[in-house]
């Protein structure tokens, strides 16, 4: 007996080995005609939390007007928009795991940098794969440099839902009082350490947040590590190869010795698990005096109304500046100044019962009205030219964003295997805040990522 | 097949087996089953993104020679020696032993009430500990820090170990306690009395009388709390692994490769050898066990 059950058990594995990584295939005109349709939007967005304008415009603006136009056209449906309020790492992890089972939203937000590892599991197809015709005039609007956030491999998965730029914010009323000027451009790293090292006299102040370790995930490489790397010329990936232990990598991690190991930047809130937000919060308590963030931290994080870290005077405190390269001339295409872009990016589940409403509720979701509204009277860089026009004129910050960041800024590597060097580059940094030397660090980083991606394309 | 020597409940093999196959699908589809897909699934180079996932190649013992090289893994392994060396065997048992020998003698109130706070940690559910913990051991507003009067020190960065054996002795302690009580009340209290009369010091008590008769709960009680602490996930509802892996125990690890790094074959060749680990501890026990008797 017990045998038996032994064979019958390892039968029914070896069945089941078949079916790692199988994913459905499906009629793309399936349902199209339906009466009463049921689509799910699904974003790390929640109502009076993470990212709660995004959540309030698809709860109460979205969904109500979307519903009505199906009803005008007989159809029934139910929009059901499924909440989180997560780590971007365990936001992935939940869609990747959703995804992979078969499960999952109709229509999901993701970061554009997960594209192409989902695209290579099969666990998003091509948009004309899952949906048939993708013909939309909403394109013409949407800058080809942004449409290539939705893009991999030469083939379009998703619509993007807009763009970023990276700078340093400074607390204006800090700089005053360590008799730093209001309108201060640093134009090479030792400007910021030195503007570091005047803010240190200023008792209960952090000179300078610049994310490091593992912890804060993604953040330390996009807004620490890449942008520092292309203050030195070289980006993390060139020339089919990934940026081995050069002496470039080798200067960032100096930045970082500098930083952490004199004093400059709190080593401890790196390490915490939570001191991505903290670091927001001392922010706007006027408890740090320069971080590296995207215009997300003018817009969402220190946004007077519903940011998560609301200051109060904003306008008047929040300064920015360019990220300045190495030495003026130091940066990537010898330029003076960089930045790193990013943005997130909707696309359909190649599982979902309703393709072709799908596709008609994303088009819905990027219509010049739906994208105007998404802001809500604040201003951000979106998707759509028409409405950038419109609404970025009145923001000061975005305007610079828009006219002084783009043109200057880079994206990062589209692969699947950009993950793995990211958090091997996070990693290296966590070495350095922990009393590791850079060389020390550079030489760990380089192992790591010769086992992650292979000796032949480490450059 | 002849059961009439076997068969002393009369069912006969047809019903007997009628009995017993529900249990036994439940533990072939939630126990067996996973086991073996775990072990299908670590000779894989299985991940959750990126053609991996799509295409799954068999790598054979790949995983485990990579993980045994792993420095990740390794100090792993020592950390999780650690925790279950610090928390369970010495921390829990030696708490559990010594509460239920003191409250032995005091009033039936007074036992009452402490037994109850001290199960009262156990039965609460993790996520509402790890939190109540986190806000101890915070470094801005921390109960500690303020009792302390040096409210900067962010405990579970600066002495990850150190905190989780401390939290893990807190929060099992309970069961060791309550063994080692149900295990006293075994001892007989005419010997006690003669050790008492004959002079003996409570340290000479407890070794020569009292523990003779309980070594069999000790060990029990040891095989258990290390089983359970060894594969304790609590630590990453407090610390997460962090900071810079010094306080990520196996369980921790292989999560983190799993669902955070995605590489689920990986993590299930490290899952394969953690189930390794925990069948040698069982050996060793139940020999030690066995030459009891």
């Amino acid at each position: 007996m017990r045998r038996t059950t032994t064979f019958g058990l390892l039968a029914v594995c070896g069945l089941l080995a078949g079916c790692l990584g199988q994913t459905q295939q499906g009629d793309q005109a399936r349902n199209a005609d339906a009466k009463e349709i049921t689509l799910t939007i699904v974003a790390n967005a929640a109502a009076g939390g993470k990212n709660a304008r995004g959540a309030n415009w698809l709860q109460n603006w979205v969904i109500p007007k979307f519903t009505e136009q199906q009803k005008a056209k007989g159809v029934t449906a139910t929009i059901k928009f499924e909440q989180n309020g997560a780590g971007d790492e365990d936001f992935k992890t939940k869609v990747a795991l959703d995804l992979k089972t078969g499960g999952g939203g109709d229509i999901i937000e993701i970061d554009g940098i997960w594209l192409g590892e989902f695209a290579q599991a099969g666990q998003i197809k091509p948009l004309g794969d899952v949906v048939g015709n993708t013909d939309w005039d909403g394109w013409t609007q949407i800058p080809k440099a942004v449409q290539g956030l939705g893009e991999f491999d030469g083939k379009r998965y998703g619509v993007p839902m807009g763009t970023d730029g990276r700078v340093l914010f400074f607390n204006k009323k800090l700089f005053s009082q360590a008799g730093l000027p209001a309108d201060w451009q640093p134009r090479s790293w030792q400007d910021v350490l030195d503007a570091g090292a005047r803010l240190k006299a200023l008792p209960g102040v952090t000179p300078i947040q610049l994310n490091a370790g593992t912890a804060m995930g993604e953040a330390t490489t996009m807004q620490g590590v890449l942008p520092a790397l292309a203050g030195t010329g070289k980006p993390v990936y060139e020339n089919g190869k990934w940026q081995g232990d050069s002496a470039q990598l080798k200067d960032v991690l100096g930045l970082y010795q500098k930083i952490y190991g004199g004093g400059l930047g709190d080593p401890v809130l790196q390490q915490e698990a939570k001191g991505r937000d903290r670091s927001f919060q001392l922010f706007s308590d006027n408890k740090i005096g320069i971080l590296l963030e995207s215009d997300y931290f003018w817009r969402s994080v220190t946004e007077p109304r519903n940011g998560v870290a609301k200051m109060a005077d904003r306008d008047t405190t929040l300064g920015w500046a360019l990220v300045p390269a190495r030495q003026a001339g130091a940066g990537v295409g010898g330029q003076d100044f960089v930045s790193m872009s990013g943005g997130g990016v909707r696309v359909i589940n190649p599982n979902t019962k309703y393709p072709r409403q799908a596709w008609e509720f994303m088009q819905f979701l990027n219509s010049a009205e739906a994208v105007k509204e998404s802001l809500a009277g604040t201003a951000q860089l979106t998707q759509r030219q028409d409405v950038n026009d419109q609404v970025l004129k009145g923001d000061p910050m975005l305007t610079f964003i828009a006219e002084k960041v783009l043109p200057i800024t880079r994206y990062r590597p589209g692969l699947a295997d950009y993950p793995k060097v990211s958090a091997a580059l996070q990693q290296a940094t966590a070495d350095v805040v922990a009393g590791k030397s850079p060389d020390d660090a550079a030489r760990a980083y380089r192992d790591a990522l010769v086992k992650a991606v292979g000796e032949t394309n480490v450059g | 097949m002849d059961s009439s020597g076997l068969d002393s409940s009369g069912l006969g093999v047809r019903r007997a087996v009628g009995f017993v196959a529900p249990a036994l699908v439940l533990i072939g589809v939630f126990l067996v089953f996973p086991a073996l897909w775990t072990l299908y699934i670590g000779i894989t180079n299985y991940q959750l993104t990126g053609p991996a996932a799509a295409n799954p190649r068999v790598v054979g013992l790949d995983n485990v020679v990579n993980a045994v090289r792993d420095p990740l893994f390794t100090n792993s392994v020592w950390l999780t020696a650690l925790f279950v060396l610090g928390s369970a065997v010495i921390g829990q048992n030696v708490l559990g032993f010594g509460l239920a020998w003191l409250l032995r003698t005091v009033r039936p109130v007074l036992r009452r009430t402490v037994e109850g706070l001290v199960l009262l940690s156990w039965i609460l559910p993790g996520t509402v500990v790890a939190y109540l913990w986190f806000a101890v051991l915070s470094r801005d507003t921390g109960t500690l820090g303020m009792l302390l009067g040096s409210p900067r020190t962010a405990w579970l960065v600066q002495y990850p170990m150190t905190s989780l054996i401390i939290f893990n002795v807190w929060r099992g302690t309970a069961f060791s306690m309550l063994l080692y009580t149900s295990a006293l009340a075994a001892v007989p209290p005419s010997q006690l009395e003669t050790a008492r009369l004959a002079g003996a010091s409570g340290w000479q008590t407890v070794r020569d009388v009292v523990f003779p008769h309980i070594r069999g709960h000790v060990l029990t009680n040891t095989l258990l709390i290390s089983l359970w602490t060894a594969n304790d996930f609590t630590p990453f509802l407090l610390t997460a692994g962090g900071p810079n892996h010094r306080s990520e125990v196996l369980p921790v690890l292989i999560y983190r490769q799993a669902l955070e790094s995605g590489q689920l074959g990986y993590a299930s060749a490290m899952s394969m050898l953690l189930l390794v680990g925990n069948l040698v501890i069982a050996l060793v026990y139940l020999r030690l066990l066995r030459r009891r008797a």
